[in-house]
């Protein structure tokens, strides 16, 4: 394989709570790789800590409440992302890493026009002139599909649709042509056919261009159609890694197993359309208080003495390539404790 | 599905339009008025359920709220068990909503941050002088069991819950005057998967135990799949489709309904389908096109003049399947 774009290791991200006397251990010892032109799917529920993975990737976490303990280490073109003066770090943030966020409403200024903020980047990283830096407004406006980019570039915000504002912001992330692009969220916020339009684009632009996307989702379906590998999270931490296919032919950890049979599908034959949906019991706990042992125990159907009393570490379960396919669960040691799945 | 004898609910005609705002400060000339709700008819079957979906701003929710006078509608004619909803004066008004309630999206904003949950409950009981005191107590504890959630949550006040567990709240709440039909808003759209999958085996629990009659509202073809006997599908305040389920989905007569189903993603990476993806948005339901509401994104090859000026009629184009659209009939 060749080497890995982006390599982050043990990060983990802390938050002060409310009341000052907790910490959240909102993020806790994540660690997987990105390849150059891949899309890495990272997936979870709220509250599972995908977000702040993404937003400690560039360093957006507001401090305080939140702090990156030493020890974590992100590791993009050989240099410690943590660790590089602010200078250097802005050098890289929106130029050779992105991102885009779900919220298309609030993650762009009302009192600017689309043009100008789309423009913005080019001016500070590239040094284009302001007319230069309008012109390749115009051509990414075109380059993500929006009608008229020549008029819609004096733009406001309010003036587009939820759907068009999602273009502009994807025109905003990939005007300096990043290396690696983070999208948290980026179509939930939209209608399906409209959630189709981007993904698709999103789709069109990485084989253009060539990056590398952090796809950031709750959606199995919509990993499914886009992404190559797939970092499934759970209460903070990565619970099972794998190849798309794999993951989905061969889930391993339960928790991954209950998600997937979780989701009502469009494609379930007739006869099962109306049965019940498996639903995992209880509820994802609080970063604050975070069960000892396997942090799943407490929802687990198959879990015994040995779950609630030793936390598992990432267990190797490939069977071709070692170390594509991992997995948090102790039941890779004990596989005869593994039948179908139980009634919870 | 017309006016038979066992339509718990029927909706005929139905219109809402919203008047236009006006610009300068609310003294220019006033914008087009927009129309919401566009001469919708259904009908749904005692215990049964019947899917509206559609996407952001095609009306469906304006439906579900006219239908229980939420909102008051401009015309058409709603009848629930007998009873014409839009003529009934307060008193009968009252007492017809303890049959139908509503279930509302947004489990953050629909509770009363001040109220703890055993307030939210007992009020509806006061209202509708079923129970009070240790009788209302009994009611709500088992109320609460019954969404399957301790009694003990009687003391928390709304901040105090997971969203899941407000959701519950809001089904108990509606629960509480005994209703035969609810109208369920998105009722899991809010909800993480896992929490998700609760919420919907819960409201098949309770359909079956109670016997109630659902209108479902939603955006996710695959969640109403799961829970609808029979789906409408809106656009622009019109419905385009109308099937049993199992219909519907196997095969769907309306340009839109195919295109909406195929751009659903489907958590298989094995799944090789074929996705329709539509050009455009949404049009404004302020100037919905001429013709054919659909004609600007419509992908169906047959696609003629005749879509872009003659609005077509919703008309049976298989055995109980009904689609607005002059070449339904036609391959897609």
């Amino acid at each position: 394989m060749t080497e890995p774009l982006l390599r982050v290791r043990d990060l983990k991200t802390y938050f002060v709570t409310e009341h000052g006397s907790g910490t959240a251990r909102a993020v806790d010892g994540v660690s997987f790789d990105l390849y150059p032109g891949e899309t890495l799917g990272l997936v979870g529920e709220s509250g599972c800590g995908k977000t702040v993975t993404s937003l400690s990737v560039l360093r957006l976490i507001p401090e305080p409440p939140g702090h990156i303990r030493p020890g974590s280490f992100i590791e993009f073109a050989g240099r410690n992302l943590l660790t590089l003066p602010p200078r250097e770090l802005r050098a890289i943030r929106g130029n050779q890493i992105a991102m885009i966020f779900q919220e298309p409403m609030t993650s762009l200024n009302p009192v600017f026009t689309v043009g100008d903020q789309i423009a913005e980047a080019a001016i500070v990283h590239q040094r284009l002139s302001r007319r230069a830096a309008r012109a390749r407004a115009i051509e990414m406006l075109k380059l993500v599909g929006i009608p008229d980019p020549a008029q819609r570039v004096d733009h406001y915000p309010h003036q587009m649709s939820g759907g068009m504002r999602q273009r502009v912001m994807i025109a905003m992330a990939l005007v300096c042509h990043p290396k690696v692009l983070i999208a948290d969220e980026p179509t939930t916020a939209l209608d399906v056919t409209i959630q189709a339009q981007i993904l698709e684009l999103l789709e069109r632009l990485q084989a253009e261009l060539g990056m590398a996307v952090m796809l950031i989702t709750h959606d199995l379906g919509v990993v499914a159609g886009s992404a190559d590998r797939v970092v499934v999270m759970y209460a903070g931490q990565v619970v099972e890694q794998a190849p798309t296919p794999d993951l989905f032919a061969r889930p391993l950890h339960p928790y991954t197993d209950g998600l997937l049979a979780s989701v009502p599908r469009l494609d379930a034959p007739p006869a099962r359309a109306r049965g019940r949906l498996h639903a995992i019991p209880g509820q994802v706990p609080a970063a604050s208080d975070w069960p000892g042992g396997c942090r799943f125990h407490p929802r687990c159907p198959y879990a015994w003495d040995r779950c609630r009393d030793e936390e598992p570490p990432l267990l190797d379960a490939s069977t071709g390539e070692p170390g594509i396919h991992s997995v948090r669960c102790w039941l890779l040691t004990e596989p005869q404790r593994r039948t179908a799945r139980p009634v919870p | 599905m017309t006016s038979s004898a066992t339509a718990l609910v029927d909706v005929q005609g139905l219109v809402k339009h919203f008047p236009g705002e006006r610009g300068y400060f609310g003294m220019g000339r006033p914008r087009a008025a927009v129309r919401a709700v566009d001469d919708v008819s259904f009908a749904i079957m005692s215990g049964q359920t019947l899917g509206l979906v559609g996407e952001s701003g095609c009306g469906k929710s304006t439906v579900g709220r006219s239908i229980l006078r939420l909102i008051e509608p401009d015309a058409g004619r709603v009848v629930i068990d007998g009873l014409n909803v839009l003529t009934l004066g307060g008193r009968e008004l009252r007492a017809l909503r303890r049959r139908m309630q509503i279930v509302f999206q947004d489990p953050y904003g629909s509770l009363n941050p001040r109220l703890t949950v055993r307030q939210t409950l007992a009020e509806p009981l006061a209202i509708h002088r079923l129970a009070t005191g240790a009788d209302a107590e009994r009611r709500i504890a088992a109320l609460l069991q019954e969404v399957g959630l301790d009694p003990g949550f009687a003391r928390s006040y709304a901040h105090e819950l997971s969203g899941g567990q407000r959701q519950r709240v809001g089904i108990a709440r509606a629960l509480s005057v005994e209703p035969q039909f609810l109208v369920l808003d998105e009722p899991v759209s809010a909800l993480d998967v896992s929490v998700q999958a609760q919420v919907l085996n819960l409201l098949a629990d309770l359909q079956q135990r109670r016997r109630l009659t659902y209108l479902f509202i939603a955006h996710d073809l695959a969640v109403v799949k799961h829970v609808a006997d029979h789906v409408a599908v809106m656009y622009l305040g019109k419905i385009v489709e109308r099937a049993p389920a199992a219909a519907l989905y196997a095969a769907p007569r309306h340009p839109y309904t195919a295109s909406l189903l195929s751009a659903v993603p489907v958590p298989d990476p094995k799944a090789q389908r074929p996705r329709i993806v539509l050009t455009g948005e949404v049009p404004s339901p302020a100037h919905p096109p001429a013709g054919c509401p659909f004609h600007p994104r419509c992908p169906h090859p047959k696609k003629d003049g005749r879509c872009r000026t003659e609005p077509p009629a919703l008309r049976e184009v298989a055995p109980g399947q009904l689609a607005a659209c002059h070449y339904a009939e036609e391959p897609l």
